[in-house]
C-alpha cells in the first residue's frame, strides 16, 4: 500500500516538474508541510494511543507467560514462541478455529449474503408499505444492543417454554445445548442480514432497468437475468459486502452471550476462546498470542478480497 | 414481418392514472410508424405495452395473426432498442449482438457467425471484440440495432432512437435508420417527442395527447392539414398562426375582416354551423405582399433570421400576432405596414372544439 502511494506521489511530482510547475504541485490546498502535519497530528496521536500501542503490547504479551494472577502477573517472563507453538498443538484452539470457519461460512458468507440479497431483490417490487415494514424489522435486528437481542434469543430458544418450541411443538428441546453451532449461525444470520440487504438494495437500484428489460425481451428468465445482467453489475458490491461481513463475523463476540462457548467448547469461536482463556483461565500471554494469530487471519482475509476486487476491475 | 393491430387498448397505472385511453390503431406490415407527442402523452407506455414490458389493462394487441396481449415479452418476437441502448457493459460487441440467440439456445459457433454477419451489415466488423464502454454513441446505437436484428423479430420498437446522439450525428442516424428500415422491411414503431424526426423518418405518424391518438396520417397530411388545434400547435418548427374568427351563414369573419367569401366558399357547401372558429395558417404558407382573398394588415414588430429564410412577426390593428416566413433578403423593415396573405388552399378553419372544418379537397 505504502509503496504504491509513494510511487504515486513521486510520479505526480515528476509530472509537475515536467510541466514546469512547482515541485509541490500535489499540495492543491496550499497548506504547506508543517500545517498539514499539524492537522493530521491529533488523529495520528489517537491511532497511536488506542491502536498501535495496544497492538504492540498484545504482541509483546504474546511472547511472555503473563497471567492474570500469581507470580507471572508480577514478573512475566519472556518465553519466545512457546505460546504460538502451544496454540497450534492445542486441540481446543484448532476446534475453535474450525468452529469460527463454520460460523463465518454459515452465517456470513451464506446466511447474510443470501438472505440479504433475497430480501433486497424481493423488496424492489412489493408495495411501499410492505417494504418499509420489512426493512424496519430487519434493521431493528441489526441496531438493537447485543445484550437485548441475546436475551430475546435465549428466551426464544429456551427449552422450558421457549417460543420456538411452542411453534414447533417440540417442548423441552434445549436448542442452545443440543444444537449450539446451528443456533448461533441462525442467530447471527438474523442479526446481520440488514447490512447486506441495505448494500444490495443500493446496488440493485443502480442496475439500469433497460438492461433488465432488454434481457426480458430476448426471452431471459429470472435466473438468466440475474446471471447476465444483475450479477455482473453488482460483483464489486458482492465482494465488498462479503469482505466486511466475514471480518465482522470472524471477530464477533455476541455468540458468547448465547452459549458462552459451550456446551463443552461446542460453540467456542475464536473471540470466545480468547476470552475464556485469557480472562477465565487467566492466561493473558497465551490469549495475546492467539489474538495476534487472529489479527494475521484478518489480514489474510482482507488481502484476499482486496486482491479479488482489483482483479475484477 | 407482420402488421400490428391494437384494439381498445387501455393502460391504467395504480392510482387511477390513465396512460392509454381506449386506443385503436393498425400499423401496416413493413411500415415505419412514429408515435409523436409531448412528454406524458402515453407514447412510451404504448410502445412498452406493445413490447410486453407493461401489461395492458384492457383491449388487445395482435402482431400478425397472433394475439400477444397476454404473452411475456420474450414470446412476442419483438425487439426493442432502448433510449440508452441498454447494452451489457461486461460483454463484447459480439456477445451483446448474440445475446438473444444465446437465450434461445443457439449453438456457440452459429451465434458467432450470425453476430459477425449482422455486425458486418452495420459496419461494426472492426469493433466486434470491444466492449460498449469503448464505443462512441453512434456505434453503440448500431450495436443495439444489430442485437435487435440478430434474432429476426417480427417488429422493431425504437424508444427515442436519436435522443442520445449529438446534433450532427442525429441527422446522419436519421438517414441511416430510414434506409435500414426500408432495406429490412420490418414493421417498425418508434417513439419521439421531436416532430422533425417523425416527419423525416416515418411513413405514418400518430400524434398522441393524453393517452389518445389525435391524428393519424402521413407526414405531409399531418403537416399540411392538422386535424385539430392540438396537432396544429404541436407540429411545425415555427408556430402556426391561430386567429379567432366567426362563421356566419357560411361566411367567415376574422377580426376586422368581414365577409371573406372567397375563402369561406369552401365551407359553404358543408353547411358548417355558425359560431366561433379558429382560423389557422402556417407562417411558411403566407406572403407579405398583400395579394389574396384573405389579407391581414399589420405592422412589422420583429424579424428573426432562420438561416435561408426570415421569420417576420407583425401585429394587426386589433392586436393579433401574425407570423410569416419570407425568403432571406425579402424581409420588410421593422415598423413597415404589410399585408400578410396566406396562400389560398392553405387556410385551415377549426370549430369551437378545435376540430378541423375545412374539407380536404374543396378548398380553392
Amino acid at each position: 500500500m505504502t509503496a504504491t502511494a509513494d510511487r504515486k506521489v513521486r510520479s505526480n511530482r515528476e509530472a509537475g516538474a515536467r510541466a514546469g510547475g512547482p515541485v509541490d504541485s500535489i499540495d492543491a490546498a496550499g497548506l504547506g508541510r508543517a500545517r498539514a502535519a499539524g492537522l493530521v497530528a491529533p488523529a495520528l496521536v489517537l491511532v497511536l494511543a488506542f491502536l498501535v500501542v495496544p497492538a504492540a503490547w498484545t504482541v509483546y504479551l504474546g511472547v511472555t507467560d503473563y497471567r492474570l494472577t500469581g507470580i507471572q502477573a508480577a514478573n512475566p517472563e519472556f518465553v519466545g514462541l512457546d505460546n504460538f507453538t502451544a496454540a497450534l498443538a492445542d486441540p481446543d484452539f484448532r476446534n475453535s478455529l474450525w468452529l469460527t470457519l463454520l460460523f463465518v461460512l454459515g452465517s456470513a458468507i451464506v446466511g447474510q449474503t443470501v438472505a440479504g440479497f433475497a430480501l433486497a431483490w424481493t423488496l424492489r417490487t412489493v408495495p411501499k408499505l410492505v417494504r418499509s415494514v420489512v426493512e424496519t424489522l430487519v434493521l431493528l435486528a441489526w441496531i438493537l444492543p447485543s445484550s437485548i437481542v441475546a436475551f430475546l434469543w435465549v428466551a426464544y430458544l429456551s427449552g422450558d417454554g421457549g417460543t420456538l418450541n411452542a411453534m414447533l411443538q417440540t417442548s423441552g428441546t434445549e436448542w442452545l445445548l443440543e444444537h449450539p453451532m446451528a443456533s448461533i449461525i441462525v442467530f447471527n444470520t438474523w442479526r446481520g442480514t440488514a447490512f447486506s440487504m441495505l448494500l444490495f438494495s443500493a446496488a440493485l437500484g443502480a442496475v439500469p432497468p433497460s438492461q433488465l428489460e432488454s434481457a426480458r425481451l430476448a426471452g431471459a428468465g429470472a435466473f438468466a437475468q440475474l446471471r447476465d445482467v444483475v450479477l455482473p453489475h453488482i460483483r464489486g458490491h458482492v465482494l465488498t459486502n462479503t469482505l466486511l461481513i466475514s471480518l465482522w463475523t470472524f471477530n464477533d463476540f455476541s455468540p458468547y452471550l448465547l452459549t458462552a462457548g459451550g456446551p463443552n467448547h461446542a460453540s467456542e469461536t475464536l473471540p470466545v476462546f480468547i476470552y475464556n482463556k485469557a480472562l477465565y483461565g487467566g492466561q493473558l500471554g497465551y490469549g495475546s498470542a492467539i489474538s495476534f494469530i487472529m489479527l494475521l487471519i484478518n489480514l489474510v482475509i482482507a488481502l484476499f478480497y482486496v486482491r479479488l476486487l482489483r482483479e475484477r476491475r | 414481418m407482420a402488421s400490428i393491430r391494437i384494439d381498445g387498448l387501455t393502460k391504467v397505472y395504480p392510482g387511477d392514472v390513465t396512460a392509454i385511453d381506449g386506443l385503436d390503431v393498425t400499423v401496416e406490415d413493413g411500415s415505419f410508424f412514429a408515435l409523436l407527442g409531448p412528454s406524458g402523452c402515453g407514447k412510451t407506455t404504448l410502445l412498452r405495452t406493445i413490447a410486453g414490458l407493461e401489461e395492458a389493462s384492457g383491449g388487445s394487441i395482435s402482431i400478425g395473426d397472433r394475439d400477444v396481449t397476454r404473452l411475456a415479452p420474450g414470446d412476442r418476437n419483438v425487439a426493442m432498442v432502448f433510449q440508452d441502448y441498454a447494452l451489457f457493459p461486461h460483454m463484447t460487441v459480439t456477445d451483446n449482438i448474440a445475446y438473444p440467440l444465446r437465450i434461445k439456445k443457439v449453438g456457440r459457433s452459429e451465434r458467432a457467425a450470425k453476430a459477425a454477419e449482422t455486425g458486418e451489415g452495420l459496419g461494426l466488423s472492426a469493433l466486434m471484440a470491444r466492449r460498449p464502454g469503448e464505443l462512441s454513441g453512434g456505434q453503440q446505437q448500431r450495436v443495439a440495432l444489430a442485437r435487435a436484428m440478430a434474432c429476426q423479430p417480427d417488429v422493431f420498437l425504437l424508444d427515442e432512437p436519436l435522443s442520445n446522439l449529438d446534433a450532427r450525428l442525429r441527422l446522419e442516424a436519421r438517414t441511416f435508420l430510414k434506409r435500414l428500415q426500408k432495406d429490412l422491411g420490418v414493421t417498425t414503431v418508434f417513439v419521439t417527442h421531436d416532430q422533425s424526426e417523425a416527419l423525416a423518418m416515418a411513413d405514418q405518424i400518430a400524434v398522441m395527447e393524453a393517452g389518445r391518438i389525435r391524428q393519424l396520417g402521413t407526414p405531409s397530411e399531418i403537416f399540411r392539414r392538422p386535424a385539430n388545434t392540438f396537432v396544429a400547435n404541436f407540429i411545425g418548427s415555427t408556430p402556426m398562426n391561430m386567429l379567432p374568427g366567426k362563421l356566419v351563414g357560411g361566411v367567415l369573419q376574422v377580426g376586422a375582416l368581414e365577409g371573406v367569401d372567397a375563402v369561406a366558399a369552401g365551407w359553404a357547401g358543408r353547411e358548417a354551423p355558425d359560431g366561433e372558429v379558429t382560423v389557422a395558417f402556417r407562417p411558411e404558407y403566407a406572403r407579405v405582399d398583400g395579394k389574396g382573398p384573405l389579407v391581414f394588415e399589420g405592422t412589422v414588430e420583429t424579424t428573426e433570421s432562420l438561416g435561408a429564410s426570415v421569420l417576420v412577426t407583425a401585429r394587426t390593428d386589433d392586436g393579433q400576432r401574425v407570423q410569416v416566413v419570407v425568403p432571406e433578403g425579402e424581409e420588410p423593415e421593422v415598423g413597415a405596414v404589410v399585408g400578410v396573405a396566406p396562400a389560398s388552399g392553405r387556410v385551415l378553419v377549426y370549430d369551437a372544439e378545435g376540430e378541423l372544418l375545412s374539407p380536404s379537397s374543396s378548398v380553392p
